[in-house]
């Protein structure tokens, strides 16, 4: 007897590779995304069962976390971009309410005001990483583009008031990535190459207001990345360590589970922020550029999705989670190697941790979507 | 709603759309191309800078301590070990409150309560994962004790660890020493790199003179350790491969010593409850077969460390324990020198072999009033040199005294090795003083006391006066009597061992000087006198020496702690007990062949024969072998 689809899926028998990619497709899943993401989580999952001191408890409660999170970008997949889009202006009011809330009555830890308790616990700021790009997309997805310079600065808006309140958390590496994303959104939209040019020369007066703006912890690392060899036992820790676990992992690394740097916790951070440097002591160069490709493919198989989508909306905001993806890469691999100062950044799907990572999920869920409801949209 | 937007251009905005994707992408490759040549620099280019630097990171270089080597008596037994102890400790970062635990273990006994703020601050200042020493060495009961309550106590524990055993230090704490911890002095004067580990040195004794044959080299071993400083165990993981190699600590020699415990035991008992000193020795090798000082100390509480009060206790008693009188207490020697004024006497022939006096008790230098009185009133009547000996006539010596005089007095003392340090192998030793014109000349400042007064050369007959000598000094020159001028350093050492290829080494004896005499004659003389005080009709030591079953020499003598006006009965019960003479007695035997000489000094002991000359004697009994039959 010939079981129909969705008799296979509940009864659980394998199907077919064809039927398999018919199941995926009904899912709205797709496949060389997921299969991307899962090789990345697996490669991740390798090195932090390292990077935890072999700690059993801890790997499987990131193997948890990891599952939760594939739950969320299959439900997140589910909406279709037209839903989302409506309910856009709804999910970035209401981020910007909760953002507030955090800063009048949010549960402090480790010196910073980023947690709120409404039953569950969590960082109303996960909530902005996906509500920024998809607003901004959102107010572009039926005017003109490129966008001229009012609208232009109607989403700066958008963008400023949810990253002041999350800097003054204060949570600058989150509030960045935050800015980034709105920002990827009006470049892709076409922000005319000259404007970008201005607004860069700007930033050098911006710069300096920011750094007024800065904490002290947050101006002592920008100083320790000019010269961590001024004070290789405070600030300049970190980085000395990190560098020094990378560099004498050479080509083929130590060894997995055998990186003295981290096994020995000369390195801070080793099972969060820092990651990648266990992973560049104990797997060496090869290690890292295996998970750098892993992750460009990632980017890469967004971007496709991004330029095939067939609406504004949808394909801004596939683009600009596709490179904020990106953004995390770069930022949490440039500040291991020392290139760009400590922000905390985790490697994103391979750090410990879980909040980050059911957004970056859902994210990637959204981005699924876009591609499989592709048929459903109106031309 | 899109279709109310006419300006809306689906074509051109997906153009713009890809073009900026392959702007940002181009922006992207560069940037990961950044990262990339980063990584290659770091672990390509700068690898082994990197590599070198991991190692330093966690490789650390521990010094191990070598093991002090053995001490020996002359038959083999043991004077000092390294016994394990098991010492209580306390690791701070795993002890939740320390302010209760310590208090618990003060209920339990397991520390002096007096030592909890101590201990709680030694436990607050150093590195929070290094043991603090709560007890030094647990005894037995102690260990059961805290095993049953061990669970309500974590971060603290018991730890063996070698420690410095005396297994009979009351005996040999004066001729072996001991060793203490290592204090600041030390550090300046020791060689960091043999005493890296190390934490205690020897303070006295043997312990100290031979403290760089004892001690050994410290080794070092590389040891992991992570980011806190904290070891990791070798078998945890594989880190430990690419060590450089270790070096093991050399132990130090193995001491054998001419000390024989028998006769130290038998001395210290003999001398159980006073104040005083015994030295024996070989007088044909100049090997010390024994060195005893009274009263005693454990000096395990040294090694093993003990608490302030305890050491103030030994600091400040009245009887000096720590005081190495053997080798540091200067006494009058008394009538002890008389042997050796009578070989000055006859060989300078300021008296003969027939020359008699008659003695009434007293005796009165030439044109003065002055009475120089014999220790026994009444006189000894009629004496020659022989008898002026056995008796301890002191008249006879008082009459001669001047015709020796005072400069070759001070020749003869000195060619016996008087007024000089002896040479022996235990630190601290005092020379002493045998006076001489000269040497008053020098001491004093004012002129009229650089005078020397022949009254000063009576009592100098007799060892009173400016006279000082130590115990071993008095042994040393009884041995050279009874070798008839053949002199040997004294040594405590006889032979060292390397205990890894278990190669002896024996000390060769250093001959001296000998004492030489025109006329050998002499020597027979004064031997034959010394020979009448044990074994005479009439020798002061005649009821001590009389019934031995062999031939033995001695000399009696007795110091004066103070002196006593002219013509004032002299009452012993009416002087407190630390007024008393110092009793002496000196004694070599068998007289043909002479095995073994002893020195005994017992302070306050008042009678030279009757009080210390019983001690030389048993000495000499147990030595020859005749202890069994006396009993």
């Amino acid at each position: 007897m010939r079981l129909t689809e969705t008799q296979r899926l509940v009864t659980g028998k394998a199907a077919p590779l064809g039927d398999f990619t018919r199941l995926l497709r009904r899912l709205h899943i797709d496949g060389p995304l997921l299969g991307g993401l899962l090789l990345i989580c697996a490669f991740g999952l390798v090195v932090l069962y390292s990077a935890v001191g072999e700690d059993m408890r801890l790997w499987v409660n990131q193997v948890v976390r990891l599952s939760v999170a594939l739950v969320a970008m299959l439900v997140a997949a589910q909406f279709s971009p037209d839903f989302l889009r409506r309910w856009t202006p709804w999910a970035y009011l209401g981020g910007l309410v909760l953002l507030a809330l955090v800063l009048v009555t949010g549960e402090v830890g480790q010196g910073a005001r980023r947690w709120l308790d409404l039953g569950i616990r969590f960082q109303p700021s996960e909530i902005m990483k996906l509500a920024v790009p998809m607003m901004a997309a959102w107010y572009l997805h039926d005017r003109h583009i490129p966008p001229r310079l009012g609208q232009i600065a109607i989403i700066a808006l958008i963008i400023v008031a949810p990253t002041v309140l999350i800097a003054r958390q204060p949570d600058l590496g989150t509030a960045l990535l935050i800015a980034a994303s709105g920002v990827i959104v009006i470049i892709l939209a076409g922000l005319s190459i000259r404007l970008m040019l201005a607004l860069a020369l700007l930033s050098v007066p911006g710069a300096y207001a920011l750094w007024n703006f800065m904490q002290d912890y947050q101006k002592q690392r920008v100083l320790t990345l000019l010269n961590p060899d001024s004070d290789p036992l405070g600030a300049g820790y970190n980085i000395i360590q990190s560098k020094i676990a990378i560099g004498s992992g050479g080509l083929f690394g130590k060894g997995w589970t055998n990186g003295s740097q981290a096994q020995l916790e000369f390195l801070p951070e080793r099972d969060t922020d820092f990651i990648f440097a266990v992973m560049g002591e104990e797997l060496g160069l090869l290690g890292v550029l295996t998970l750098l490709t892993l992750y460009m493919f990632v980017v890469a198989r967004g971007l496709f999705i991004a330029i095939q989508a067939h609406s504004t909306y949808a394909r801004l905001l596939a683009g600009s989670i596709s490179l904020t993806f990106f953004v995390y890469v770069f930022v949490n691999t440039a500040m291991v190697t020392g290139l760009v100062p400590v922000v905390g950044i985790p490697l994103p799907l391979v750090s410990f941790g879980g909040t980050s990572m059911v957004t970056l999920m859902a994210g990637f869920g959204i981005l699924m979507s876009i591609h499989s409801h592709r048929k459903l949209l109106p031309q | 709603m899109d279709l109310l937007s006419p300006i809306k251009d689906h074509h051109s905005e997906r153009r713009i759309f890809i073009a900026r994707v392959i702007l940002t992408s181009v922006v992207g490759i560069l940037l990961l191309g950044l990262v990339i040549a980063r990584l290659v620099q770091l672990q390509v280019f700068d690898y082994e800078h990197f590599a070198e630097r991991s190692l330093g990171n966690r490789v650390r270089i521990e010094a191990v301590p070598p093991i002090r080597g053995l001490v020996f008596d002359r038959q083999g037994r043991v004077l000092a070990e390294n016994l394990p102890a098991y010492q209580l400790e306390l690791i701070p970062e795993q002890v939740p409150d320390i302010d209760t635990t310590l208090q618990r273990l003060a209920r339990l006994e397991l520390i002096d309560a007096s030592d909890i703020p101590r201990l709680r601050e030694l436990s607050a200042s150093g590195p929070r994962f290094k043991p603090v020493a709560l007890n030094p060495r647990l005894d037995d009961e102690q260990i059961a004790r805290f095993a049953i309550q061990r669970p309500r106590f974590p971060g603290v524990d018991f730890r063996p660890r070698l420690v410095r055993h005396y297994p009979n230090g009351e005996y040999i704490a004066h001729a072996v020493g001991y060793v203490a911890a290592l204090s600041t002095a030390d550090l300046e004067r020791l060689d960091p790199s043999r005493y890296a580990g190390t934490t205690q040195t020897g303070k006295t004794g043997i312990e100290n003179s031979y403290e760089s044959r004892l001690h050994g080299d410290s080794g070092f071993r590389h040891i992991v350790t992570n980011a806190r400083g904290r070891r990791v165990p070798a078998e945890s993981r594989d880190l430990q491969e690419t060590l450089p190699g270790d070096e093991h600590p050399t132990p130090g020699y193995n001491l054998f010593l001419s000390i024989d415990l028998d006769l130290q035991a038998l001395a210290t008992e003999k001398l159980a409850g006073r104040r005083g000193a015994v030295v024996a020795m070989d007088p044909w090798s100049g090997e010390v077969l024994a060195l005893v000082s009274a009263p005693s100390f454990d000096p395990n509480l040294f090694a093993v460390g003990m608490s302030q009060s305890q050491f103030s206790a030994l600091q400040q008693d009245m009887d000096r324990p720590l005081f190495n009188r053997a080798v540091r207490g200067t006494y009058p020697p008394g009538s002890t020198i008389k042997p050796m004024l009578a070989l000055a006497a006859l060989e300078t022939g300021a008296t003969d072999l027939e020359r008699r006096t008659v003695c009434y008790g007293f005796f009165i230098l030439p044109n003065t009033t002055h009475r120089y009185r014999d220790w026994k009133p009444e006189g000894h009547g009629e004496v020659d040199i022989h008898e002026a000996i056995a008796q301890s006539c002191d008249v006879y010596f008082y009459e001669i005294s001047n015709d020796i005089g005072i400069d070759r007095m001070h020749d003869y003392l000195t060619r016996f090795g008087l007024g000089n340090q002896t040479g022996v192998d235990v630190a601290g030793e005092r020379p002493g003083l045998v006076p001489s014109t000269e040497w008053k000349r020098n001491a004093f400042r004012n002129p009229s006391d650089q005078r020397w007064f022949l009254g000063e050369t009576v009592i100098a007959s007799i060892g009173q006066g400016f006279m000082l000598a130590t115990p071993l000094q008095l042994a040393t020159a009884t041995a050279a009597l009874a070798t008839r001028g053949v002199r040997y350093e004294p040594r405590l050492v006889a032979a060292w061992e390397d205990p890894l290829s278990g190669e002896r080494t024996l000390a060769s004896p250093v001959r001296l000087d000998d004492v030489e005499l025109d006329d050998d004659t002499n020597w027979d003389a004064v031997i034959g006198a010394m020979n009448s005080v044990m074994q005479g009709p009439r020798g002061t030591a005649r009821a001590v020496g009389s019934g031995a079953p062999y031939r033995v020499a001695g000399k009696s003598g007795t110091a004066q702690v103070f002196s006593v006006a002219q013509d004032e009965e002299y009452d012993e019960e009416e002087i407190e007990d630390r007024l008393k003479d110092h009793a002496l007695f000196i004694a070599f035997a068998p007289v043909e062949n002479p095995q073994i000489a002893v020195a005994v000094i017992v302070e306050n002991g008042s009678s030279g024969s009757g009080v210390a000359a019983p001690i030389a004697k048993a000495l000499i009994d147990k030595y020859l072998g005749y202890d069994d039959a006396a009993d």
